[in-house]
């Protein structure tokens, strides 16, 4: 009998949820089919055998402020903590092809990230890393090329062989053109560079994760959950496709794809996304695209907390959400895990936030029992239909984006921004008529005074110093380097983004030169113009 | 007396990327009934100050979240004035703490919105936003 006093609830892709699940609901489940042990395909409950048994997630934060050296320091800080792996943030001048001595650049400089302009920096953020030993993920989309390039050329000057460097360049363009905005090239050359890094290392340096396909920010600029899944998928399968038209064979490359995607939310609906979108993407490889080697079928992912499930108010309680989002990660069977500091809405993190995130983590790992078995949810008659009707909503956002000529055309006309603009739009909607609830935002409001108290969180004091000590440094370096070299370089890169070569080559040679990121973006953009967005809100 | 709608501005200087909030905000105003054009990404305060007088708007809402707001609001009014736009106005939401809040109000901005702010709040100051005689 249904209580009449009983409210619908109804989650963000409009899934209704029930008050109570049964055997019924699992009618026609084979355990076998929807699932399989973990470690085998379809991998719902999980890529490895024993998972956290055998290996526990990677904590990963996500660092980079000021100079290289200062990063450098907090890198330090972060590892001697226990943290075993680096996610490095760069300003947006370094993300987006400017010097630092750029009109363009100033007030950016060192700000949301450290500052990379030669060569010269990522061997003093580097220093004392050894970079066979360390995992290093690159927060970095049109510049990928060139940072890869430099960290290969560190790598060396280290002793450190290509084939020993295990980095992760994000290089996921396309969802730079959907959310993030860090876009530089027209949509087609921005094509090319992912799939030069993608080609290149896949030959020459083959533990490098060469894309990181990110459902995450376009979740962050407003997606619901099934399309943050369907849009990650859509935008793996453009890569794989225009990978494989290079007469790559799938199994050459997928092994080393990875995805980075959020679980802030409704836990169950988080968990059962990553349930659904593993088994999702084994079939789409192994039957679309033809993989044999399991590797290839496997969706290995970092799952992040998510800043935008963070709020503004009482950012104290951000610490909390903080601890669910990595319990979320963990039954969803992240193989990273990376978390938003709760002061992160305010000001670069602070040591103290940084570490309590990475303590988060260390405690849901440790002290509760979460990784004593695998996928411990599986068979719940909950969560197992929430699953499968999820993979539904996703298969049908699939489609829907079939139906835009693909995501590449999708995002070449807008029609995925304007999608993700109008999912925030709503959202935001229902979390001010308190649909969405949200605890200090729709329920529970504090009265003012105690919600001013609790702003009085340290912020980062930046220091303008930074950028001109860092400026400085850069025109240091062009007095001082062999400017012929650079020229001779510059031309050579100039010539063969005209061409259809591999662009690595000539970046890698650029970079030993101690060209700067700004003069190789420069030559790129003088060939290719840049991209001009489709206006949509 | 004119009873055309406000005439807004939604402008993303600088290299931030973080259009969430920008688009919100202008369909929020959009749906409010006043006209809104959205600048996109990466403007330079030239190019917003070039399209607010071409467009002949009323105000200018710029959305900021790098950090570099003080900048990037600095260069905007001085070109805003020197281009002889001085009476729009001009008002700043994103990432911004109370002191820099503060210093932004005395270089010229009419209104900041940081992280936060209810839209509804939002929306209520810009249809409040005098028109001028275009």
């Amino acid at each position: 009998m249904s209580d009449p006093k009983q409210r619908d609830v109804i989650y963000l892709d409009g899934i209704a949820i029930k008050p109570v699940y049964g055997p019924g609901d699992l009618a026609g489940f084979d355990y076998a089919r929807d699932l399989g042990q973990p470690g085998e395909y379809p991998f719902t409950r999980g890529i490895h055998p024993h998972m956290y048994r055998a290996r526990r997630w990677t904590m990963r934060q996500y660092i980079g402020f000021g100079t290289p050296r200062e990063t450098n320091a907090r890198f330090k800080y972060l590892m001697a903590h226990g943290q075993d792996a680096l996610n490095v943030a760069f300003d947006l001048p370094t993300q987006l092809g400017l010097d630092s001595d750029d009109l363009r650049a100033q007030g950016e400089v060192g700000r949301v990230g450290m500052a990379v302009d030669s060569l010269l920096d990522m061997e003093e953020a580097f220093a004392g890393i050894p970079a066979d030993r360390v995992s290093i993920s690159f927060t970095i989309n049109s510049m990928a090329a060139v940072i890869q390039a430099m960290f290969l050329v560190v790598a060396e000057k280290q002793g450190v062989a290509w084939d020993r460097v295990v980095t992760t360049p994000q290089n996921d363009i396309l969802k730079e053109f959907v959310a993030r905005g860090t876009w530089v090239y027209p949509v087609d050359p921005s094509l090319r560079l992912v799939c030069d890094i993608a080609e290149f290392c896949a030959r020459q340096a083959p533990r490098v994760n060469p894309i990181s396909i990110c459902g995450y920010h376009i979740r962050e600029a407003g997606c619901t959950p099934a399309q943050e899944m369907a849009y990650g998928l859509a935008i793996a399968a453009a890569y794989t496709e225009l990978l494989m038209a290079r007469g790559l064979s799938v199994d050459d490359f997928a092994p080393r794809l990875s995805f980075n995607f959020t679980c802030w939310g409704r836990l169950f609906e988080e968990v059962a996304k990553f349930r659904a979108g593993r088994r999702l993407y084994a079939r789409m490889m192994k039957e679309r695209f033809g993989a044999t080697n399991p590797r290839s079928m496997m969706f290995r992912s970092l799952i992040g907390g998510g800043g935008s499930g963070f709020t503004v108010q009482e950012p104290e309680n951000n610490i909390v959400r903080g601890a669910y989002y990595a319990l979320a990660a963990a039954l969803a069977g992240a193989q990273t895990m990376a978390l938003p500091t709760y002061d992160e809405a305010y000001t670069i993190p602070s040591s103290k936030a940084q570490l309590i995130a990475l303590r988060t983590m260390q405690i849901c790992a440790e002290e509760i029992g979460i990784a004593d078995t695998v996928d411990p949810l599986a068979g719940a008659y909950f969560v197992e239909t929430l699953t499968n009707e999820m993979e539904t909503k996703i298969r049908e956002e699939l489609v829907r984006v079939e139906r835009m000529g693909g995501i590449v055309e999708g995002v070449k006309s807008g029609a995925i921004q304007a999608e993700v603009a109008r999912q925030a739009y709503r959202f935001e909607q229902q979390l001010l008529a308190g649909e969405y609830p949200k605890v200090a935002v729709n329920r529970h409001v504090a009265p003012d005074a105690e919600r001013e108290a609790s702003r009085a969180l340290e912020l980062y004091a930046f220091d303008p110093r930074v950028a001109e000590a860092q400026v400085a440094r850069l025109q240091g370096l062009r007095g001082e380097r062999d400017n012929a070299v650079v020229a001779r370089t510059l031309g050579r890169l100039r010539e063969a983004a005209r061409g259809s070569e591999n662009l690595m080559p000539p970046i890698l040679e650029a970079v030993r030169g101690y060209a700067t990121l700004g003069e190789m973006a420069g030559a790129l953009r003088e060939v290719w113009g840049e991209h001009k967005e489709p206006l949509v809100f | 007396m004119t009873t055309r709608p406000v005439k807004v501005l939604v402008a993303k200087p600088g290299l931030d990327g973080h259009d969430r909030g920008a688009k919100v905000v202008a369909h929020a105003l959009r749906d409010a009934g006043l006209e809104v054009i959205y600048s996109g990404l990466k403007r330079t305060p030239e190019e917003i100050v070039a399209e607010a007088v071409q467009e002949d708007v009323d105000v200018i809402g710029l959305s900021i979240l790098s950090g570099a707001h003080l900048t990037l609001a600095e260069k905007l009014l001085e070109r805003l004035r020197a281009a002889g736009a001085g009476d729009v106005a001009v008002v700043v939401g994103g990432t911004i703490p109370a002191r820099d809040a503060e210093a932004l109000e005395a270089m010229g901005i009419r209104r900041v919105f940081p992280m936060g702010t209810p839209l509804p709040e939002i929306v209520a100051y810009f249809r409040s936003v005098p028109r001028g005689d275009g």
